[in-house]
Protein backbone atom coordinates (compact mmCIF):
# COMPACT_ATOMS: atom_id res chain seq x y z
CA UNK A 1 0.00 0.00 0.00
CA UNK A 2 1.19 3.42 -1.10
CA UNK A 3 2.21 6.08 2.02
CA UNK A 4 0.69 9.40 1.88
CA UNK A 5 4.44 10.27 2.52
CA UNK A 6 5.51 8.32 -0.51
CA UNK A 7 2.50 9.80 -3.00
CA UNK A 8 3.54 13.35 -1.76
CA UNK A 9 6.94 12.91 -2.45
CA UNK A 10 6.71 11.37 -6.05
CA UNK A 11 4.28 13.85 -6.99
CA UNK A 12 5.47 16.43 -9.74
CA UNK A 13 3.57 19.24 -7.80
CA UNK A 14 6.25 18.83 -4.71
CA UNK A 15 9.14 17.58 -6.84
CA UNK A 16 12.23 19.08 -5.56
CA UNK A 17 10.85 20.35 -2.48
CA UNK A 18 13.01 20.49 0.58
CA UNK A 19 12.75 17.29 3.05
CA UNK A 20 11.83 18.97 6.34
CA UNK A 21 9.23 21.27 3.98
CA UNK A 22 7.77 17.51 2.47
CA UNK A 23 7.11 16.07 5.94
CA UNK A 24 5.45 19.25 7.07
CA UNK A 25 3.20 18.53 4.23
CA UNK A 26 2.51 15.05 4.57
CA UNK A 27 1.86 16.33 8.54
CA UNK A 28 -1.86 18.52 7.33
CA UNK A 29 -2.20 15.23 4.71
CA UNK A 30 -5.12 12.74 4.56
CA UNK A 31 -6.96 10.74 2.73
CA UNK A 32 -10.18 11.40 1.51
CA UNK A 33 -12.92 9.84 -0.73
CA UNK A 34 -15.77 11.58 -2.42
CA UNK A 35 -19.02 9.73 -3.98
CA UNK A 36 -20.33 10.70 -7.81
CA UNK A 37 -21.91 13.60 -7.67
CA UNK A 38 -21.11 14.82 -4.04
CA UNK A 39 -19.82 18.22 -3.39
CA UNK A 40 -15.98 18.29 -2.20
CA UNK A 41 -16.01 22.25 -2.79
CA UNK A 42 -18.66 24.73 -2.51
CA UNK A 43 -18.80 28.72 -3.51
CA UNK A 44 -18.41 30.80 -0.55
CA UNK A 45 -17.61 28.47 1.67
CA UNK A 46 -14.44 29.00 3.80
CA UNK A 47 -11.20 27.66 1.74
CA UNK A 48 -9.14 25.67 4.51
CA UNK A 49 -8.43 22.55 2.37
CA UNK A 50 -6.65 21.64 -1.24
CA UNK A 51 -6.85 18.15 -2.73
CA UNK A 52 -4.48 16.40 -5.25
CA UNK A 53 -6.68 13.85 -7.15
CA UNK A 54 -5.63 10.55 -7.25
CA UNK A 55 -8.58 8.65 -8.99
CA UNK A 56 -11.55 9.91 -10.47
CA UNK A 57 -12.75 13.13 -12.28
CA UNK A 58 -13.81 16.44 -10.18
CA UNK A 59 -16.11 19.26 -12.63
CA UNK A 60 -15.33 23.03 -11.29
CA UNK A 61 -18.73 24.33 -11.79
CA UNK A 62 -20.22 27.95 -11.35
CA UNK A 63 -23.31 28.70 -10.47
CA UNK A 64 -25.68 31.01 -12.83
CA UNK A 65 -28.82 32.09 -11.75
CA UNK A 66 -32.02 30.41 -13.49
CA UNK A 67 -29.47 28.20 -15.68
CA UNK A 68 -27.57 24.30 -14.45
CA UNK A 69 -24.95 24.62 -13.19
CA UNK A 70 -22.07 25.25 -16.33
CA UNK A 71 -18.79 23.42 -16.17
CA UNK A 72 -15.67 25.43 -16.44
CA UNK A 73 -12.92 22.54 -16.28
CA UNK A 74 -12.70 19.20 -15.11
CA UNK A 75 -9.60 18.02 -13.13
CA UNK A 76 -8.58 14.23 -12.90
CA UNK A 77 -5.56 12.12 -11.75
CA UNK A 78 -2.55 13.89 -10.32
CA UNK A 79 -3.85 17.71 -10.56
CA UNK A 80 -4.32 19.73 -7.46
CA UNK A 81 -7.88 21.31 -6.71
CA UNK A 82 -8.37 24.59 -4.85
CA UNK A 83 -5.94 27.98 -4.18
CA UNK A 84 -8.48 30.11 -2.39
CA UNK A 85 -7.14 28.55 0.87
CA UNK A 86 -4.22 30.66 -0.15
CA UNK A 87 -5.19 34.09 -0.77
CA UNK A 88 -7.64 36.42 1.44
CA UNK A 89 -10.79 36.38 1.48
CA UNK A 90 -10.01 32.02 1.93
CA UNK A 91 -13.21 31.16 0.78
CA UNK A 92 -13.66 29.25 -2.37
CA UNK A 93 -14.84 31.04 -5.92
CA UNK A 94 -16.53 27.54 -7.90
CA UNK A 95 -18.29 24.53 -6.98
CA UNK A 96 -16.24 21.61 -7.19
CA UNK A 97 -18.27 18.38 -7.69
CA UNK A 98 -17.02 14.36 -7.95
CA UNK A 99 -17.85 13.37 -11.66
CA UNK A 100 -17.44 9.96 -10.48
CA UNK A 101 -15.94 8.52 -7.21
CA UNK A 102 -12.95 10.34 -6.67
CA UNK A 103 -9.90 9.18 -4.19
CA UNK A 104 -7.41 12.58 -2.98
CA UNK A 105 -5.16 13.69 -0.33
CA UNK A 106 -6.76 16.28 1.51
CA UNK A 107 -3.87 19.09 2.76
CA UNK A 108 -5.34 21.42 5.22
CA UNK A 109 -4.63 24.26 3.79
CA UNK A 110 -5.45 26.36 7.33
CA UNK A 111 -2.09 25.01 8.93
CA UNK A 112 0.09 25.29 5.43
CA UNK A 113 -1.08 28.94 5.80
CA UNK A 114 -0.02 29.55 9.03
CA UNK A 115 3.49 27.89 8.74
CA UNK A 116 4.24 29.70 5.61
CA UNK A 117 3.52 33.03 6.98
CA UNK A 118 5.89 31.67 10.09
CA UNK A 119 8.71 30.47 7.36
CA UNK A 120 8.81 32.46 4.61
CA UNK A 121 11.28 30.20 2.79
CA UNK A 122 8.22 27.66 2.33
CA UNK A 123 5.81 30.14 1.65
CA UNK A 124 7.80 30.78 -1.50
CA UNK A 125 8.17 27.35 -2.84
CA UNK A 126 4.17 26.63 -2.27
CA UNK A 127 3.55 30.42 -3.77
CA UNK A 128 5.58 29.28 -6.44
CA UNK A 129 4.26 26.05 -7.31
CA UNK A 130 0.75 27.28 -7.15
CA UNK A 131 1.26 30.50 -9.10
CA UNK A 132 2.70 27.77 -11.98
CA UNK A 133 -0.63 26.33 -11.51
CA UNK A 134 -2.38 29.46 -12.25
CA UNK A 135 -0.22 30.02 -14.63
CA UNK A 136 -1.23 26.77 -16.68
CA UNK A 137 -4.83 27.81 -16.14
CA UNK A 138 -4.71 31.08 -16.88
CA UNK A 139 -3.82 30.23 -20.18
CA UNK A 140 -6.02 27.01 -20.65
CA UNK A 141 -8.93 29.90 -19.74
CA UNK A 142 -8.08 32.46 -22.56
CA UNK A 143 -7.77 30.10 -25.01
CA UNK A 144 -11.53 28.54 -24.23
CA UNK A 145 -12.58 32.06 -23.99
CA UNK A 146 -11.47 32.42 -27.57
CA UNK A 147 -14.23 29.83 -29.04
CA UNK A 148 -11.71 28.98 -31.58
CA UNK A 149 -14.46 25.88 -33.14
CA UNK A 150 -16.96 28.64 -33.16
CA UNK A 151 -17.94 29.51 -37.26
CA UNK A 152 -16.64 33.23 -37.57
CA UNK B 1 10.28 13.02 -45.53
CA UNK B 2 6.98 14.75 -46.91
CA UNK B 3 5.02 12.14 -48.79
CA UNK B 4 4.55 13.67 -52.56
CA UNK B 5 1.21 13.95 -53.74
CA UNK B 6 -0.70 11.37 -55.76
CA UNK B 7 0.14 11.48 -59.47
CA UNK B 8 -2.37 13.11 -61.47
CA UNK B 9 -3.33 11.14 -64.67
CA UNK B 10 -5.81 13.78 -66.34
CA UNK B 11 -5.06 17.15 -66.46
CA UNK B 12 -5.75 19.25 -62.93
CA UNK B 13 -8.06 21.25 -64.23
CA UNK B 14 -10.58 18.94 -65.13
CA UNK B 15 -13.20 17.92 -63.13
CA UNK B 16 -13.65 14.01 -63.01
CA UNK B 17 -16.89 13.53 -62.53
CA UNK B 18 -18.25 11.76 -59.15
CA UNK B 19 -21.75 10.99 -57.50
CA UNK B 20 -23.17 11.21 -53.93
CA UNK B 21 -23.20 8.00 -52.77
CA UNK B 22 -24.61 8.80 -49.23
CA UNK B 23 -24.64 11.83 -46.55
CA UNK B 24 -23.95 11.30 -43.33
CA UNK B 25 -24.78 14.00 -40.38
CA UNK B 26 -22.56 14.03 -37.80
CA UNK B 27 -23.18 17.48 -35.98
CA UNK B 28 -25.88 19.84 -36.40
CA UNK B 29 -23.92 21.53 -39.25
CA UNK B 30 -21.35 18.63 -40.42
CA UNK B 31 -21.76 16.15 -42.81
CA UNK B 32 -19.95 13.67 -43.78
CA UNK B 33 -20.28 12.79 -47.75
CA UNK B 34 -19.41 9.88 -49.95
CA UNK B 35 -18.80 10.46 -53.33
CA UNK B 36 -18.28 7.23 -56.06
CA UNK B 37 -16.58 7.75 -59.42
CA UNK B 38 -18.97 7.96 -62.48
CA UNK B 39 -16.31 6.58 -64.79
CA UNK B 40 -15.57 2.78 -63.59
CA UNK B 41 -12.00 3.47 -64.53
CA UNK B 42 -11.38 5.93 -62.09
CA UNK B 43 -9.57 4.85 -58.99
CA UNK B 44 -9.59 6.79 -56.05
CA UNK B 45 -5.71 6.88 -54.88
CA UNK B 46 -4.95 9.62 -51.98
CA UNK B 47 -2.44 10.02 -49.59
CA UNK B 48 -3.33 10.98 -45.73
CA UNK B 49 -3.85 14.87 -45.43
CA UNK B 50 -4.19 15.54 -49.07
CA UNK B 51 -7.16 17.68 -50.39
CA UNK B 52 -9.84 17.43 -53.42
CA UNK B 53 -10.97 20.28 -55.03
CA UNK B 54 -15.11 19.59 -55.50
CA UNK B 55 -16.75 21.56 -57.89
CA UNK B 56 -20.77 22.06 -57.50
CA UNK B 57 -22.35 22.97 -60.89
CA UNK B 58 -23.49 26.51 -61.13
CA UNK B 59 -22.31 27.18 -57.40
CA UNK B 60 -18.42 27.09 -57.50
CA UNK B 61 -15.49 25.05 -56.04
CA UNK B 62 -14.72 24.64 -52.79
CA UNK B 63 -11.43 22.85 -51.64
CA UNK B 64 -12.25 19.86 -49.01
CA UNK B 65 -9.57 18.02 -47.13
CA UNK B 66 -10.14 14.00 -47.89
CA UNK B 67 -11.70 12.61 -44.58
CA UNK B 68 -11.99 8.39 -46.28
CA UNK B 69 -10.05 5.35 -45.68
CA UNK B 70 -6.81 5.66 -48.10
CA UNK B 71 -7.45 2.14 -48.34
CA UNK B 72 -10.76 1.94 -50.05
CA UNK B 73 -9.92 2.85 -53.74
CA UNK B 74 -13.60 2.90 -55.05
CA UNK B 75 -14.76 5.96 -53.32
CA UNK B 76 -13.69 9.49 -51.58
CA UNK B 77 -15.05 10.70 -48.35
CA UNK B 78 -15.23 14.10 -47.24
CA UNK B 79 -16.47 15.96 -44.11
CA UNK B 80 -17.85 19.49 -44.27
CA UNK B 81 -19.17 22.07 -42.57
CA UNK B 82 -21.91 23.90 -43.53
CA UNK B 83 -20.96 27.60 -42.98
CA UNK B 84 -21.39 29.23 -46.08
CA UNK B 85 -23.14 29.09 -49.57
CA UNK B 86 -21.13 26.82 -51.08
CA UNK B 87 -21.11 24.46 -48.62
CA UNK B 88 -24.17 24.42 -47.69
CA UNK B 89 -25.11 23.46 -51.27
CA UNK B 90 -22.72 20.57 -50.54
CA UNK B 91 -24.29 19.22 -47.94
CA UNK B 92 -27.72 19.48 -49.27
CA UNK B 93 -26.42 16.97 -52.26
CA UNK B 94 -28.60 14.03 -52.38
CA UNK B 95 -28.19 10.47 -53.53
CA UNK B 96 -26.83 10.47 -56.96
CA UNK B 97 -26.70 14.08 -57.22
CA UNK B 98 -23.26 14.72 -59.53
CA UNK B 99 -20.23 16.64 -57.90
CA UNK B 100 -16.88 17.41 -60.12
CA UNK B 101 -13.95 16.25 -58.29
CA UNK B 102 -10.28 17.49 -58.99
CA UNK B 103 -6.64 16.27 -57.56
CA UNK B 104 -6.34 14.84 -54.77
CA UNK B 105 -3.36 17.31 -54.67
CA UNK B 106 -0.87 18.71 -51.70
CA UNK B 107 1.54 16.90 -49.48
CA UNK B 108 0.01 14.66 -46.73
CA UNK B 109 1.13 13.62 -43.04
CA UNK B 110 4.52 12.25 -43.49
CA UNK B 111 3.88 8.53 -42.63
CA UNK B 112 7.10 7.50 -43.67
CA UNK B 113 8.48 9.48 -41.11
CA UNK B 114 6.34 8.38 -38.28
CA UNK B 115 7.70 4.67 -39.01
CA UNK B 116 8.78 3.50 -36.02
CA UNK B 117 7.85 6.39 -33.69
CA UNK B 118 4.89 6.94 -31.51
CA UNK B 119 2.24 9.58 -33.47
CA UNK B 120 0.57 11.85 -31.59
CA UNK B 121 -2.43 13.18 -33.55
CA UNK B 122 -4.05 16.42 -32.38
CA UNK B 123 -7.14 17.50 -33.69
CA UNK B 124 -9.75 20.73 -33.07
CA UNK B 125 -12.67 20.54 -34.35
CA UNK B 126 -13.27 19.70 -38.04
CA UNK B 127 -9.27 19.34 -38.29
CA UNK B 128 -10.26 15.60 -37.17
CA UNK B 129 -11.45 14.73 -40.88
CA UNK B 130 -7.93 15.29 -42.60
CA UNK B 131 -6.29 13.80 -39.69
CA UNK B 132 -8.57 10.56 -40.33
CA UNK B 133 -6.97 8.71 -42.77
CA UNK B 134 -3.52 8.98 -40.85
CA UNK B 135 -5.16 7.07 -38.24
CA UNK B 136 -6.22 4.80 -40.31
CA UNK B 137 -3.36 3.95 -41.96
CA UNK B 138 -2.23 3.34 -38.73
CA UNK B 139 -4.33 1.23 -36.94
CA UNK B 140 -4.17 -0.73 -40.32
CA UNK B 141 -0.21 -1.13 -40.30
CA UNK B 142 -0.24 -1.30 -36.59
CA UNK B 143 3.19 -2.92 -36.12
CA UNK B 144 4.66 -0.39 -38.27
CA UNK B 145 4.46 2.17 -35.56
CA UNK B 146 4.59 2.75 -32.02
CA UNK B 147 1.74 4.08 -29.56
CA UNK B 148 -0.68 5.93 -30.94
CA UNK B 149 -2.06 8.96 -28.96
CA UNK B 150 -5.42 10.74 -30.27
CA UNK B 151 -6.41 14.01 -28.50
CA UNK B 152 -9.39 15.55 -29.54
CA UNK B 153 -10.89 18.56 -28.59
CA UNK B 154 -14.25 20.10 -29.69
CA UNK B 155 -16.54 23.08 -28.86
CA UNK B 156 -19.28 21.01 -27.01
CA UNK B 157 -20.01 16.90 -26.85
CA UNK B 158 -22.54 17.49 -30.08
CA UNK B 159 -19.69 19.18 -32.53
CA UNK B 160 -17.39 16.13 -31.71
CA UNK B 161 -17.17 14.18 -35.11
CA UNK B 162 -16.62 10.57 -35.29
CA UNK B 163 -18.32 9.52 -32.07
CA UNK B 164 -18.77 5.75 -32.39
CA UNK B 165 -15.04 6.08 -34.15
CA UNK B 166 -13.23 7.42 -31.57
CA UNK B 167 -14.74 4.97 -29.17
CA UNK B 168 -13.65 1.67 -31.33
CA UNK B 169 -10.29 3.33 -31.70
CA UNK B 170 -10.11 3.15 -28.10
CA UNK B 171 -9.91 -0.17 -27.89
CA UNK B 172 -7.33 -0.97 -30.12
CA UNK B 173 -3.72 -1.93 -28.52
CA UNK B 174 -1.17 0.49 -27.87
CA UNK B 175 -4.00 3.36 -28.86
CA UNK B 176 -5.22 5.77 -26.18
CA UNK B 177 -7.56 8.50 -27.13
CA UNK B 178 -8.35 11.46 -25.41
CA UNK B 179 -11.13 13.94 -25.83
CA UNK B 180 -12.35 17.12 -24.37
CA UNK B 181 -15.21 19.82 -25.19
CA UNK B 182 -14.84 23.46 -24.30
CA UNK B 183 -18.26 23.75 -23.01
CA UNK B 184 -19.73 20.13 -20.97
CA UNK B 185 -23.35 19.99 -20.30
CA UNK B 186 -23.89 18.01 -16.99
CA UNK B 187 -24.25 15.04 -18.85
CA UNK B 188 -21.26 14.87 -20.51
CA UNK B 189 -19.30 12.69 -18.27
CA UNK B 190 -15.86 13.41 -20.46
CA UNK B 191 -13.24 16.33 -19.99
CA UNK B 192 -13.78 20.17 -19.92
CA UNK B 193 -11.49 22.52 -21.13
CA UNK B 194 -8.99 22.89 -24.07
CA UNK B 195 -7.20 20.16 -26.01
CA UNK B 196 -4.35 21.17 -24.43
CA UNK B 197 -5.22 20.55 -20.98
CA UNK B 198 -4.91 16.73 -22.23
CA UNK B 199 -0.94 16.28 -22.33
CA UNK B 200 -0.65 16.09 -18.82
CA UNK B 201 -3.10 12.36 -19.37
CA UNK B 202 -1.49 11.48 -22.55
CA UNK B 203 1.77 9.49 -21.25
CA UNK B 204 4.25 10.56 -24.22
CA UNK B 205 7.77 9.71 -24.96
CA UNK B 206 8.80 13.09 -26.53
CA UNK B 207 12.15 11.56 -28.17
CA UNK B 208 10.84 8.81 -30.50
CA UNK B 209 7.57 10.68 -30.89
CA UNK B 210 6.18 12.40 -34.09
CA UNK B 211 3.18 15.04 -33.99
CA UNK B 212 0.29 15.94 -36.43
CA UNK B 213 -1.82 18.73 -35.63
CA UNK B 214 -4.50 20.16 -37.29
CA UNK B 215 -7.16 22.64 -36.01
CA UNK B 216 -8.06 26.46 -35.88
CA UNK B 217 -4.33 28.23 -36.52
CA UNK B 218 -5.00 29.89 -33.14
CA UNK B 219 -5.32 25.87 -31.41
CA UNK B 220 -2.27 24.99 -33.53
CA UNK B 221 -0.22 27.85 -32.15
CA UNK B 222 -1.21 26.66 -28.15
CA UNK B 223 -0.57 23.40 -29.21
CA UNK B 224 2.87 23.57 -31.08
CA UNK B 225 3.98 25.72 -27.78
CA UNK B 226 2.79 22.47 -25.51
CA UNK B 227 4.25 19.96 -27.61
CA UNK B 228 7.51 22.20 -27.76
CA UNK B 229 7.30 22.32 -23.75
CA UNK B 230 6.58 18.19 -23.43
CA UNK B 231 10.08 17.85 -25.52
CA UNK B 232 8.89 17.25 -28.86
CA UNK B 233 11.58 18.38 -31.89
CA UNK B 234 10.22 21.36 -34.05
CA UNK B 235 11.19 19.04 -36.68
CA UNK B 236 9.39 16.02 -35.41
CA UNK B 237 5.91 18.65 -35.37
CA UNK B 238 3.65 18.80 -38.34
CA UNK B 239 0.70 20.89 -39.23
CA UNK B 240 -1.93 21.04 -41.26
CA UNK B 241 -2.74 24.63 -43.11
CA UNK B 242 -5.60 25.91 -44.40
CA UNK B 243 -6.01 29.08 -46.74
CA UNK B 244 -7.94 30.46 -49.56
CA UNK B 245 -7.28 27.83 -52.65
CA UNK B 246 -8.30 28.05 -55.62
CA UNK B 247 -6.54 26.27 -58.74
CA UNK B 248 -4.39 24.16 -56.20
CA UNK B 249 -1.54 23.36 -58.12
CA UNK B 250 0.16 26.99 -57.12
CA UNK B 251 -0.74 29.00 -60.52
CA UNK B 252 -2.85 31.27 -58.90
CA UNK B 253 -1.71 32.17 -56.01
CA UNK B 254 -4.21 32.55 -54.27
CA UNK B 255 -3.21 30.52 -51.48
CA UNK B 256 0.17 32.18 -50.68
CA UNK B 257 1.38 31.88 -47.32
CA UNK B 258 4.56 33.57 -47.14
CA UNK B 259 7.21 31.88 -49.64
CA UNK B 260 4.74 28.67 -49.83
CA UNK B 261 1.85 27.82 -51.64
CA UNK B 262 -0.66 25.83 -49.16
CA UNK B 263 -2.13 24.00 -52.22
CA UNK B 264 1.17 22.78 -53.55
CA UNK B 265 3.94 23.06 -51.09
CA UNK B 266 1.25 22.20 -48.14
CA UNK B 267 -1.59 21.81 -46.73
CA UNK B 268 0.83 19.46 -44.22
CA UNK B 269 3.97 21.37 -43.60
CA UNK B 270 6.77 20.85 -40.87
CA UNK B 271 6.47 23.46 -38.41
CA UNK B 272 9.98 24.38 -38.00
CA UNK B 273 9.04 25.83 -41.74
CA UNK B 274 6.29 28.07 -41.23
CA UNK B 275 6.90 28.76 -37.21
CA UNK B 276 7.62 32.56 -37.87
CA UNK B 277 4.86 32.60 -39.91
CA UNK B 278 1.97 31.80 -37.83
CA UNK B 279 2.88 34.34 -35.59
CA UNK B 280 2.27 37.16 -38.42
CA UNK B 281 -0.97 38.55 -38.34
CA UNK B 282 -1.41 39.37 -41.77
CA UNK B 283 -0.76 36.27 -43.29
Amino acid sequence: METLERIITEHPFFAGLDCGFTNLMVSCAANVRFKAGAYILKEGDPANTFYLIREGKVAVEVLAPQHKPIIISTLSMGEILGWSWLLPPFQWKFHARAVDDVRAIGLDGKCLRTKCEENHDLGYEVLKRFAQIMEQRLEATRLQLLDVYAVK
Amino acid sequence: MMIMATAITTDPMLPQPYSVREVAKETPDTFTLRLDPENAVNRSMFQPGEFSMLWLFGVGELPISISGDPSLHDRLVYTVRSVGQATHSLVNRGVGDGVGVRGPFGAGWPLEAARGRDVIVVAGGIGLAPLRPLIYQVLQNRKDYGRLVILYGGRSPRDLLYRKELATWARNRETQVLVTVDYGGLSWRGHVGVVTTLFKYSRLQPTRSVAMVCGPEIMMRFVTRELETQGLSRDDIYLSMERNMKCAVGFCGHCQYGPHFICKDGPVFRYEQIRNLLEKYEL
